[in-house]
This record gives structure tokens, C-alpha cells and sequence, in this order.
């Protein structure tokens, strides 16, 4: 199959996520129900990626859900996006869950941790997040090992960056340097403006 | 790491992996530094895409039960804010402004138009501030409107007024006394055009009276359904309508 190509490099998202967020902070159940729609795979998808356990994914993808109904009147633009304010919240949501468990569980072994696998058995089918899969796996590849390594333990694995420091045995300032070095090379080659 | 460069703290804060401590700190530079408060919108962007290529499938029983969830859920009010932003945020979809309100109308449509300019100067006196309320208005609006007619059948164990402004082109709903839907259920109010079927919005869960004004022009509707939905309502009826109104002639 052939590379997609991307005519417009920002993710397909219903351009009227944010005015649902403002019906929904006006208690308008309807239009919770229609961000529901868009936004509730990405939730799960990302609360998966990191916990990877079915049944707590989707449990804390419903706390995270009704926190959005709950919270919407005190979302302002200055925060992002609607979608970003969204799955910014779901994603700290989802490294609460694993740092809680993790604190009391005993910690995955160094080998376990370098291995990671984003739960990819159960994708959307759409089109557009197809095309952001895709794009977001090239755009990945154009960091370092060290940055790649670094982005993902943090972002996939919700490890802290002293973690990720003991994780990679890399000194805490070179870490810092690789998440943002990582970030800044994925925003670019992704496109991102905010 | 006191003596470190707060500057280098954004792409870890942006991933959520400061402890908590550390990210407290960090939030406190970020309400005086323009740089970082530019990159960590950019990467926080960036981690977005991370999310939206994460995408999967979700079980149609965790829509159903987030859904319902929200029915018995109170929002956050827009909180320790200033005052203009607590004028703007104040909510005409819900709370006890909208239930006020819904009673007064309903007495309005009861008792005629003196009822109407009462309610008007109610309005004026209690929600002149709360200067969101143009749906309130445009619901008064319909209620008053010199080509204002209304239609009334029972349903449900109660009534319903339906009243149309063909001047307006908008409907208002009024419930007296309906039995509330079953637990984690709506009533969702529809305009029938032709075969097409338009939501015009639900109706406040476990209220038997309230009033509602119709999403949405009234257009060619010949007749107005009322059937019972899932929470958050859906795209098109699932259920046959409790009651249909004619459009009043
Ligand atoms: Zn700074």
C-alpha cells in the first residue's frame, strides 16, 4: 500500500467540538451525548495505551467522560482546544491510575519497560485515525533512539522522568533535554500549532 | 533540583511525568514565562495527536452507562472567577435558574398574557444579569408572540402544550404533570417533516413539568412527536412516539 499523503497535516476533528463543549458546560445532555461520539474512542485509546488493562481502561475512560461533563463550565479557550483539553485530561488521568497502582504493586522490570506496545488489537477503523496513526508512527521514527525511548516511556508507560532516567540509566538532565528535544521534533514534523 | 533551569521542565511537564511536587513548581513559572507557556500549549498539542492516534472502538455499553451517569451528575459551576466570567458562564441549560424559570413560564401559558409580562418583569428583575438566557427570552418570545398558537393533548399520565410562532418559526413545548421516563431514560421532542424525523431536543430527565424551548425552526413540520430516548437522546426516534401533536392550524 501506498504512503498516505497528507494534503493537511492536522488531525480530521469535527470543527464543532468546541462549540459542544460550550453546550455541554450549559448542561445540554444532547450535545454531550454528540462529544461523546467524537471523543470517547481517543479517551479509551489513550487511557488503554497507557494502563492496557481492558477493565480499568474503560473504567477510567468513563471517570474521565462524566469529569468532562462535569467540569465543561470551567473550560476556557485559553486551555486549548476542546479535543486537546480532553485528551490531556484522559491522558493524566490515566497515568494517576497507573501510578497509584503501581505504588503499590511491585515495578515492572527494566526489559518490560523498554518493551512497548500500544494497544493496537482492537484500532478504529476510521479513516481519519487510520491517517493519524500512520502519521504520528513516521513522524516517531524521525527521533533519536534516546528521545523515541525517552516520549514513550513517559507518554505510553506514564513513568516520571526520573524514571525514565533509572529506566534508560541516563542522567535526569539528559532526559529532560530528550522529552523536549522529542517533543519539538514531533511537533514539527507533525505540523502542530496551538 | 532547585538550581536547574525551570525553562528545560517543559517537555516533562507537558507528558505529565513531574511528580506532583515538581509540577507545582513548574505550573508557578509557567504563570510568568510567555516562552514556556507557548511551548507546553504546542506539546500539549503535540501529546494530542499521541491521544487521537490511540483511537479504538468503544463498547456500545460504556456510551449507555456514561451517559445515563451524567443524568445524575451536578456540573462544576464556573467558580472563583471574575465577576464578568461568572456573568458569562452562568448556565441557561440547567440548574435551578432554568427551573425557575420553567415553573414561571408555565404559570405564564396558564394564565395568559398579564402572566407573559409578569414573567417578563421576573425576567427582567431576577435574570437580566444572568445575561445568557437568550434561549429564556427566545422562549418568552414564542409564549408572546401576537401569532402565538397552541395545541394541548394528554400523554403520559399528564399534558402537553405545544405552541408555535409561525413568525418565528419556533416551538415551545410546555409538560404539565407527565410521569417522568424511566430511570436513565428522555424524552426527546421531535419535528415530523414529512418522513424526516428532526430532534428538536430533550426534554430535563425526571421532571413531569417543565418547558422546553424546540431546538430548531419549526419549517415544514406537520406534527411534533415526543418519544422515550437513552440518556443524551438519539439521532433519530428508536421507540414509538407516547404522543404526536399536530402543528396547531
Ligand atoms: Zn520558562
Amino acid at each position: 500500500m501506498k504512503e498516505p499523503v497528507f494534503i493537511d497535516s492536522r488531525p480530521v476533528v469535527q470543527p464543532d467540538l468546541q462549540r459542544l463543549l460550550h453546550a455541554v458546560a450549559l448542561g445540554d445532555q444532547e450535545a454531550f451525548a454528540a462529544l461523546y461520539d467524537a471523543v470517547a474512542g481517543s479517551v479509551l485509546g489513550v487511557v488503554r495505551a497507557v494502563l492496557r488493562d481492558r477493565a480499568q481502561s474503560e473504567e477510567v475512560a468513563q471517570e474521565v467522560l462524566v469529569e468532562v461533563w462535569r467540569t465543561a463550565p470551567r473550560y476556557r479557550s485559553e486551555l486549548g482546544t476542546a479535543v486537546n483539553w480532553i485528551l490531556t485530561l484522559a491522558h493524566r488521568r490515566a497515568v494517576d491510575r497507573v501510578r497509584s497502582v503501581e505504588a503499590a504493586a511491585a515495578r515492572d522490570t527494566r526489559a518490560a519497560l523498554l518493551e512497548h506496545r500500544t494497544a493496537y488489537d482492537e484500532v478504529s477503523e476510521e479513516v481519519e485515525s487510520r491517517l493519524e496513526r500512520e502519521q504520528v508512527r513516521r513522524c516517531l521514527r524521525t527521533l533519536t533512539e534516546l528521545q523515541r525511548q525517552s516520549v514513550t516511556l513517559a507518554y505510553y508507560r506514564g513513568l516520571t522522568y526520573r524514571e525514565v532516567a533509572e529506566a534508560l540509566a541516563l542522567p535526569l538532565g539528559t532526559v529532560k533535554t530528550r522529552l523536549r528535544d522529542g517533543l519539538v521534533r514531533l511537533r514539527d514534523c507533525l505540523g502542530v500549532t496551538a | 533540583m532547585t538550581t536547574t533551569d525551570p525553562h528545560a521542565l517543559t517537555g516533562a511537564y507537558a507528558l505529565h511525568a513531574l511528580d506532583g511536587r515538581e509540577a507545582a513548581a513548574f505550573e508557578r513559572h509557567l504563570a510568568g514565562c510567555d516562552a514556556c507557556g507557548q511551548e507546553v500549549a504546542e506539546f500539549t498539542a503535540t501529546t494530542a495527536r499521541l491521544a487521537l492516534a490511540s483511537t479504538v472502538r468503544t463498547p456500545p455499553a460504556m456510551r449507555d452507562q456514561v451517559l445515563r451517569r451524567v443524568t445524575t451528575v451536578r456540573q462544576t459551576p464556573p467558580g472563583a472567577a471574575p465577576p464578568q466570567r461568572v456573568r458569562r458562564g452562568v448556565r441557561r441549560g440547567g440548574g435551578p435558574v432554568r427551573w425557575a424559570l420553567a415553573a414561571s413560564v408555565a404559570a405564564a401559558v396558564a394564565f395568559g398574557a398579564t402572566a407573559v409580562w409578569q414573567y417578563e418583569r421576573a425576567e427582567d428583575a431576577r435574570l437580566r444579569a444572568a445575561q445568557t438566557q437568550r434561549q429564556a427570552e427566545a422562549l418568552a418570545e414564542v409564549l408572546a408572540a401576537p401569532d402565538a398558537r397552541s395545541r394541548s393533548a394528554r400523554m403520559a399520565g399528564g399534558a402537553g402544550t405545544l405552541v408555535v410562532s409561525p413568525g418565528r418559526d419556533r416551538a415551545v413545548f410546555v409538560a404539565t404533570g407527565m410521569s417522568p421516563p424511566p430511570r436513565g431514560k428522555v424524552y426527546q421532542l421531535w419535528f415530523a417533516d414529512g418522513e424526516e424525523m428532526r430532534s428538536a431536543g430533550l426534554m430535563a430527565p425526571g421532571r413531569g413539568s417543565q418547558t422546553v424551548l424546540m431546538r430548531g425552526p419549526v419549517g415544514g413540520a406537520s406534527d411534533v412527536g415526543i418519544t422515550v430516548e437513552p440518556a443524551g437522546g438519539s439521532k433519530q426516534p428508536t421507540s414509538e412516539p407516547v404522543a404526536l401533536l399536530d402543528m396547531p392550524a
